[in-house]
C-alpha cells in the first residue's frame, strides 16, 4: 500500500542534513510521496528503511530491460491505463518469429525481409526489435544453427530464444549472450532450471502459464526464487481470451495494486491467426491495449507502415507537443532563388512535408511561423496560421534579405488564405501548392522548371 | 496469496439506435470489448462506402470487379449487398463538389432515392465537402426519405440547426454530430442538438478522425475520455453510439496513395490502403467506435473476422 508523506518521514534520519537536495527531512519525504525522487539520494537511510521504502514506493508494474549495447530496450513501468491521465512510456516492441523447423528458404526470406523494413519517421529510427526464435525441432544443434544464421543475419534484432527445455536454453544463451537476449518460456515444470539460467546472465525472463490464475501462481513462485525480470504470457489460443489476459494483468498491477502481475506482457499474435492482416488487427488492438512484446509471422511494409505509426502515436506523451523550432530551413544546397515553402510548427508535419521535399530532389527553403504546434488545419481553424503569423515570420527570419525570391507556396488545405497573405507582403506573389505533401515531389517539380524557363 | 481478477463496473451504458429497421448501435455498459466485466451491448457494425460519381482514385481491383456499376450507384449498392452483406451502406455524395460535378440537392436526393430503394441494408447518407451546402442537401435527401432511420454524415457547429431541424426534426432520421477532437465540443454539439429537440436515440456522433500515424493519439484519446466520461461518469450528453469514417481519411495518407514506382521499397500500394485501412479501424473499434464505414472489401472482411473473434 502506499504511504503518505509523514509515514514516511517516520522512516527518515531526521537529520536536516540537505544532503539530499532538499531543505528538510520532512520535504524530501512529502517529494518521495508523489514519487517525484529516489530514496536513494538520502545517504544515511537505514537499511531497514529503505528496503520498507522501496517497496512502498515502487512503481505498481515493474520497468525491464533485453538487449546490449546501443540495443537495449525498457519495457513495462506503465503508471496509466489510459495515456491521458498521464502518458505511456515503454513502447511495445515487434518480434518476427523463425522456427527451427522452417526451411533454409524461409529463413532466408524472413531474415531479407526483416532488414528491409528499417526506415526513419519523425526522428524515430523504425524496425523490427526482436527475432523471436523457436525450438521446435527439440534438437539442440538444429536450434544453434538457426540462431548463429539469424544472429547474423539481422544484426538489428535482439535475439527471443524460445523453447522450455533447460539444457536447450543453456547452449542457446551461451550463442547469443553478448547480445542480451530474452529467455522464454519459463513454465510450471522447468521454473527452476530457467530462472537459475537467467539470473545467471540477468536476462529477461518470459513466464507463461495456461490462464490468469496459473499465471499469478507461477510468478510468485519465481518471485520467491528470488527473480523480477519478467514478461508474462498466457497460453489462451483465442483472441478473445488472450485479450481479457492483457487487460487483466495490466489492471491486477494498476487498479488493484497487487504487484504480482506488475510485469510487461507478451502476445504471440502468429498463434492467433495464420492471416496477415488479422495479424494486423490484432497487434493494432495490443498496442492500443495494453502488449509490450507483440510477435508476428513476418513483417512488410504494409504492416510496418502503421503499427510503427501507430506506436509513435499512442507513445506519445500528452504533456509534451512535438514542435520543432520556428525558423527558415533549407534543405539541400538551396540558393537566394530556389523555392520557398510554408508549413507549420507541428513536429508531425514538419517532418512528413520536409521529408518529401528532401525527396524531390529540389533544393527549397521551409518557413516555419508560429503556428501554435498545431498541424496545418488546426492551426488555420484557431487562427494561428494566417497572412499575420506568416508576415511575422519572414520578418522576423529576415526571409527578404536572404532570398530573392519573391513567391511563397502555401498547404492547398489552406489555400483560402491567398488574399490575406498577399494584403501582409506586399510585393509577394502566393501559390498554391498541393492538398498532400505526397503530391510535393511531383509538384515542385513542375514549378521548379517553370520558374527556370 | 489468491488471484483475485479485477473488474470496473460502471453506473452509465451508451445509448440504443437503430439505423434503418434494426441495425442496433450501442447499449454497452463496459469499455470496447471488454465482455469479462459486463454488456458488450451490440456489435459494432460495419458499413461499406459507395459514391455517386465514378470512382477514379479508388484502388484497382475495385474499379475493375465493380465494372460499369460503378457509375450507377444504385446498382452498385446493391451489388455490395448481395456480394458482401456489410451491416450498411454508406452513400457518400462526392458529387455534390464544386470540383466533382457541382451536383444540386434535388440531384442528390434522386442518387439517394434509387439507392434506397435498390438496398433493405440501412443507409447512411454522407455529404461533400462544403458544410453549408450540406445543410441544403441533407434537407432534401431526408425530405425524399422520411421516417427511414438513415444517418446523414454530419451536422456540425456551423450547420447544426439546419441539418437538424430537417434531418431529426421534420423527417425524422438521424443526425451525426461531428466535432474536432475534442470532448468538451462534442458534448458541446450534442447538447445544442438537444436543446433543438432533436431526441438523443435519433443522433449519433463523430467526434473527430484521422488515419494511423496523422495525430491519431488525440483521436484515441478524446475517444477514450468521452467513453469514460459516458460509462464512469454517466454523463448523459455523450451517451450517443459513434461512427466513425474511416476511409475517409485513410485512403488518403501517403501510404495508401504513394504507387509503387513512387516507393518501390514499399511494395503492393492496395496492400498499403488496404493495412492502412485494418489499422485505423480497429484502431478506433478499441477505444470506442461503434460503427465504422470501410472502403475495400478485404478490410470488411478482416474486421468482421476480428470482431467475431473478440465479442
Ligand atoms: C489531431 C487534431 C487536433 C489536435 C491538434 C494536434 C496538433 N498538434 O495539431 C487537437 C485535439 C489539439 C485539435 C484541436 C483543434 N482542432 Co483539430 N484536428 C486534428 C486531426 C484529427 C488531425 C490533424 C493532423 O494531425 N493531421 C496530420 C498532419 C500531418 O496534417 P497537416 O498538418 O494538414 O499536413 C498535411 C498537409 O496539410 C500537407 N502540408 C503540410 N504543410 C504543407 C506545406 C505545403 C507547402 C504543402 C504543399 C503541403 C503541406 O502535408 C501533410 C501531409 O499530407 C484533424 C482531422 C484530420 N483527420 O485531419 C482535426 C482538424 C484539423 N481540427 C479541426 C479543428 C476545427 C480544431 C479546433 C479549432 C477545434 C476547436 N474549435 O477548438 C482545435 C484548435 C486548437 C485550439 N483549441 O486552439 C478541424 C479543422 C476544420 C477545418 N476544415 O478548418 C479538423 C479538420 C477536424 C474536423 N473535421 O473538424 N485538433
Ligand atoms: S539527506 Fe536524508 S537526512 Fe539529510 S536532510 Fe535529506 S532526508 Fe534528511
Amino acid at each position: 500500500m502506499a504511504l503518505t508523506g509523514m509515514d514516511i518521514y517516520k522512516l527518515l534520519p531526521k537529520k536536516n542534513c540537505k544532503e539530499c537536495g532538499f531543505p528538510t527531512c520532512l520535504a524530501f519525504a512529502m517529494k518521495l510521496a508523489q514519487g517525484a525522487v529516489e530514496a536513494g539520494k538520502c545517504p544515511y537511510m537505514s537499511d531497514d528503511a529503505k528496503a520498507r521504502l522501496s517497496e512502498a514506493t515502487a512503481p505498481p508494474m515493474r520497468t525491464v530491460k533485453f538487449g546490449a549495447g546501443d540495443k537495449c530496450y525498457n519495457l513495462g513501468g506503465e503508471t496509466v491505463l489510459f495515456r491521458h491521465e498521464k502518458t505511456f512510456v515503454n513502447r511495445p516492441r515487434f518480434a518476427v518469429l523463425f522456427s527451427d523447423a522452417m526451411s533454409e528458404e524461409e529463413i532466408q526470406g524472413k531474415i531479407a525481409r526483416m532488414n528491409k523494413v528499417n526506415y526513419v519517421r519523425i526522428n524515430e529510427e523504425m524496425y523490427v526489435e526482436i527475432a523471436a526464435l523457436k525450438c521446435e525441432s527439440g534438437n539442440k544443434d538444429t536450434f544453434l544453427s538457426l540462431i548463429k544464421k539469424v544472429k547474423d543475419g539481422c544484426k538489428k534484432a535482439v535475439p527471443m530464444i524460445i523453447t522450455s527445455d533447460p539444457e536447450i536454453a543453456r547452449a542457446a544463451v551461451e550463442e547469443c549472450k553478448e547480445s542480451g537476449p530474452i529467455l522464454f518460456g519459463a513454465d510450471e515444470q522447468n521454473c527452476e532450471a530457467m530462472v537459475e539460467l537467467a539470473k545467471q546472465h540477468g536476462l529477461l525472463l518470459g513466464v507463461t502459464a495456461p490462464d490468469q490464475e496459473k499465471l499469478y501462481n507461477l510468478v510468485q513462485k519465481i518471485q520467491n526464487l528470488g527473480y523480477r525480470e519478467l514478461l508474462l504470457s498466457t497460453e489462451s489460443g483465442t483472441l478473445k481470451q488472450t485479450f481479457d489476459d492483457v487487460v487483466n494483468i495490466r489492471r491486477t498491477a494498476l487498479l488493484s495494486q497487487d504487484r504480482t502481475l506488475g510485469y510487461p506482457t507478451l502476445v504471440f499474435v502468429n498463434l492467433l491467426s495464420k492471416d496477415k492482416m488479422m495479424q494486423l488487427a490484432m497487434a493494432t488492438l495490443f498496442v492500443e491495449k495494453y502488449a509490450s512484446v507483440i510477435v508476428l509471422d513476418d513483417i512488410d511494409y504494409s504492416l510496418a507502415l502503421p503499427l510503427f505509426a501507430l506506436r509513435q502515436n499512442i507513445y506519445t506523451d500528452p504533456q509534451r507537443p512535438m514542435k520543432v523550432e520556428q525558423g527558415l530551413y533549407k534543405i539541400g544546397s538551396a540558393d537566394e532563388n530556389s523555392p520557398l515553402l510554408v508549413t507549420v510548427d507541428f513536429a508531425l508535419t514538419y517532418f512528413i512535408v520536409s521529408g518529401e521535399v528532401e525527396r524531390s530532389k529540389i533544393p527549397s527553403w521551409m518557413l516555419i511561423p508560429d503556428a501554435g504546434g498545431y498541424s496545418v488545419l488546426t492551426a488555420w481553424a484557431s487562427g494561428k496560421l494566417s497572412g499575420k503569423s506568416i508576415a511575422k515570420a519572414v520578418k522576423d527570419f529576415a526571409v527578404e534579405e536572404k532570398l530573392k525570391t519573391r513567391e511563397i507556396v502555401i498547404p492547398g488545405k489552406v489555400a483560402v488564405l491567398k488574399a490575406d497573405i498577399e494584403d501582409e507582403l506586399p510585393g509577394w506573389k502566393v501559390v498554391v501548392g498541393p492538398d498532400e505533401a505526397a503530391l510535393l515531389p511531383k509538384f515542385l517539380r513542375d514549378y521548379a522548371d517553370k520558374k527556370v524557363s | 496469496m489468491a488471484y483475485k481478477k479485477p473488474v470496473q463496473k460502471f453506473t452509465g451504458k451508451i445509448r440504443e439506435v437503430t439505423l434503418g429497421e434494426n441495425l442496433k448501435l450501442g447499449g454497452e455498459s463496459v469499455l470496447p470489448f471488454y465482455s469479462f466485466d459486463g454488456d458488450t451491448g451490440h456489435k459494432p457494425a460495419l458499413g461499406m462506402e459507395i459514391w455517386d460519381v465514378y470512382p477514379e482514385s479508388w484502388p484497382a481491383t475495385i474499379v475493375n470487379e465493380l465494372g460499369d456499376k460503378a457509375r450507377k450507384p444504385a446498382e452498385w449498392a446493391k451489388y455490395v449487398e448481395e456480394k458482401y452483406s456489410p451491416d450498411f451502406i454508406c452513400l457518400r455524395l462526392v458529387g455534390a463538389n464544386q470540383d466533382a460535378g457541382d451536383k444540386s440537392p434535388e440531384e442528390c436526393a434522386l442518387v439517394a432515392k434509387e439507392v434506397a430503394e435498390a438496398v433493405n441494408l440501412p443507409l447512411v447518407i454522407a455529404g461533400c465537402d462544403s458544410n453549408e451546402k450540406n445543410g441544403k442537401i441533407f434537407t432534401k435527401v431526408a425530405e425524399a426519405l422520411p421516417e427511414k432511420n438513415i444517418a446523414f454524415l454530419s451536422a456540425v457547429e456551423g450547420n447544426y440547426k439546419e441539418v437538424g431541424a430537417a434531418v431529426g426534426l421534420a423527417y425524422g432520421n438521424i443526425v451525426v454530430a461531428e466535432s474536432s477532437v475534442d470532448l468538451n465540443l462534442a458534448k458541446q454539439l450534442n447538447i445544442l442538438l438537444m436543446q433543438l429537440g432533436v431526441k438523443p436515440e435519433k443522433m449519433l456522433m463523430n467526434p473527430g478522425c484521422s488515419a494511423v500515424g496523422y495525430g491519431f493519439e488525440y483521436v484515441v484519446t478524446t475517444l477514450d475520455r468521452i467513453r469514460l466520461a459516458a460509462l464512469d461518469q454517466n454523463d448523459t450528453t455523450l451517451q450517443m453510439p459513434i461512427i466513425m469514417p474511416v476511409s475517409f481519411e485513410t485512403w488518403k495518407v501517403k501510404e495508401s496513395v504513394a504507387t509503387e514506382d513512387d516507393v518501390p521499397e514499399w511494395g503492393n500500394q492496395e496492400e498499403r490502403g488496404i493495412a492502412v485501412e485494418i489499422s485505423t479501424a480497429v484502431g478506433v473499434l478499441v477505444a470506442g467506435a461503434n460503427a465504422v464505414i470501410l472502403r475495400h472489401p478485404r478490410s470488411l472482411q478482416v474486421l468482421r473476422e476480428f470482431i467475431n473473434c473478440l465479442i
